[in-house]
């Protein structure tokens, strides 16, 4: 029986968390663009001047400009990840759509795919195939009915029908639970950061913005708009990094074992998704298509580390995913109750 | 005095209209099951004729348990209109007689080769499992939607709701639970 208590309260909860997610993200741009402006007014004023300090002072500057732009830019994200974040993920890792099965395997996973559809519920998601050798899964997509799921040819390969299907399950519980809007808006997001942080360093490496030939404009005014700039690369790439934990660490690692729960009250199953996870962590080789920001995306981590083992705080932050030993420990505990409920068990003393 | 008496009102009258809108929810949502599951059964009603052509040249002996495969799925036809325990009751006996044709076509070696054979098997068991996670969601929903009904304060809303228990798609009696073997491996 899926708990639909749990699962509303947990849809409830991503929405909200995306739309704080969302919140977070520009006001964090648009702390660092007015900040930037203050900064930028602040080197342009000329001393000596009297005047108030918060007022039309003899600064040019007046506008902030660097604010808004970057409160834009930053909604401007939010929207591209909204409207395409899922299809970024994709082309990102190189998946293939299947629209015709091609193979024994592809016809498999279409007909696996449709019937975890009809168990959750919900109109049968877009299907895509990566190329890599290493087994992972993933889904993708803003609402139920727009979602993605995409597998490697590596886990078509490794796992039988019964423990496909269970990883499919795992996928559209985290469609119906509306993780995978927060987890498309996170990993757009994420990399969203990445680019301007690179696209920074280009500027003020390539460019002239740092007046290499304006040597004779450094009075007392300098050149306001290169130091400002630098001074925003610095900021971006130091906090960068920091930023796109935060928001990672806004991304429970506890929904984890919720999908488990749910995609085996799909299959009836738990058993099922216990051997597959095995297999999974057996096959200890990283995923090398997926990229940084999707690894909250899959169902194992597709770059494990020894940092991913703990449990608390500290994991959240370095770890996407929760310890598979704990994950598979806990779908056996729920295979013995299945089976006691189903009286399959040998009767006590 | 006079606010918080307002106050109160206001949220009984809020939690009222929750409570209503969550029944009503419940109840689509079991309508919508249903209609998943019809739409499995009818691709189930519609393999069926295509695999009893197939088999027919091969096994000409066995034409009562052919006929009686068609005349099961023609009354599961007939019957899907209907309430929850009259399909019911019409898809378990079509799938006992569909059984008794596979338990047969052991029989039949010639059969498993055929590759005809072998994709309508893949469709029928695919078509299988789809009426089996069909019926799992609509059970699951109807449940959902039974309790809502039965606990505490939310039955006081199922009157206004119309809201009636619905049925689940049991298993009748033993006989029926007894899946069909529906495997023409060669080995």
């Amino acid at each position: 029986m899926p708990e639909f208590g749990n699962l509303f309260e947990q849809q409830e909860s991503n929405r909200r968390r995306s739309v704080w997610l969302i919140v977070g993200f520009v006001l964090f741009f648009a702390w660092v663009g007015f900040g930037g402006d203050i900064a930028w007014y602040l080197m342009t004023s000329r001393p000596g001047t009297p005047g108030p300090a918060a007022g039309a002072g003899p600064s040019p500057h007046t506008i902030p400009l660097l604010g808004i732009f970057a409160t834009l830019v930053a909604g401007g994200i939010c929207w591209y990840s909204w409207r395409s974040g899922a299809d970024r993920v994709l082309w990102a890792t190189g998946a293939k759509e299947v629209f015709e099965p091609t193979n024994e395997q592809e016809q498999r996973l279409i007909n696996v795919v449709e019937e975890m559809a009809i168990a959750a519920g919900l109109p049968r998601p877009r299907i895509f195939v990566i190329p890599d050798p290493d087994p992972n899964a993933f889904a993708t997509g803003i609402t139920p009915d727009k979602a993605c799921i995409a597998v490697t040819d590596g886990l078509l390969r490794t796992l039988n029908r019964d423990e496909l299907q269970a990883v499919v399950a795992h996928e559209m519980a985290h469609v119906q639970n509306f993780d995978t809007r927060l987890m498309t808006l996170l990993a757009a997001m994420i990399g969203a950061i990445a680019l301007m942080s690179d696209g920074m360093g280009r500027i003020v490496r390539y460019g002239n913005v740092t007046g290499r030939g304006g040597g004779e404009g450094r009075g007392k005014n300098g050149n306001p708009l290169a130091i400002v700039v630098l001074i925003l690369w610095l900021l971006t790439l130091l906090i960068a990094p920091v930023v796109s934990r935060l928001l990672a660490m806004a991304v429970s690692r506890k929904r984890e074992y919720l999908a488990d729960a749910t995609g085996a009250t799909l299959t009836r199953n738990p058993l099922a998704l216990a051997s597959a996870l095995e297999k999974l962590d057996q096959a200890a080789e990283p995923t090398r298509s997926i990229t940084q920001g999707a690894a909250h995306l899959c169902i194992v981590d597709p770059s494990p580390s020894q940092l991913s083992d703990h449990e608390g705080l500290f994991g959240d932050i370095f770890a996407s995913h929760p310890p598979i030993r704990l994950r598979i420990a806990r779908l056996r505990g729920m295979g013995y109750q299945f089976a006691k409920q189903a009286g399959a068990l040998p009767a006590q003393g | 005095m006079g606010i918080v008496l307002l106050a109160v009102i206001g949220l009984i009258l809020l939690w009222m209209v929750m409570a209503y809108n969550r029944l009503i929810s419940l109840k689509n949502q079991v309508a919508n099951g249903w209609k998943q599951i019809d739409v499995q059964l009818k691709r189930r009603h519609d393999l069926i004729p295509n695999l009893v052509n197939a088999v027919k040249g091969a096994m000409d002996f066995e034409k009562s348990t052919l006929e009686a495969v068609i005349s099961a799925r023609n009354k599961a036809v007939s019957a899907s209109g209907g309430g929850v325990a009259q399909v019911a009751k019409a898809e378990g006996e079509l799938t006992q007689a569909l059984g008794r044709l596979f338990a047969l076509s052991e029989n039949y070696p010639t059969l498993k080769a055929t590759a005809n054979i072998q994709q309508l098997q893949e469709e029928l068991t695919g078509t299988e499992n789809k009426v089996g996670f069909a019926r799992q969601l609509y059970n699951d929903v109807a449940t959902s939607y039974n309790t809502a009904q039965q606990q505490f304060p939310t039955n006081l809303m199922a009157g206004l709701a119309k809201a009636s228990p619905a049925e689940l798609w049991q298993i009748e009696d033993t006989g029926d639970r007894a899946v069909p073997n529906v495997d023409l491996k060669m080995g």
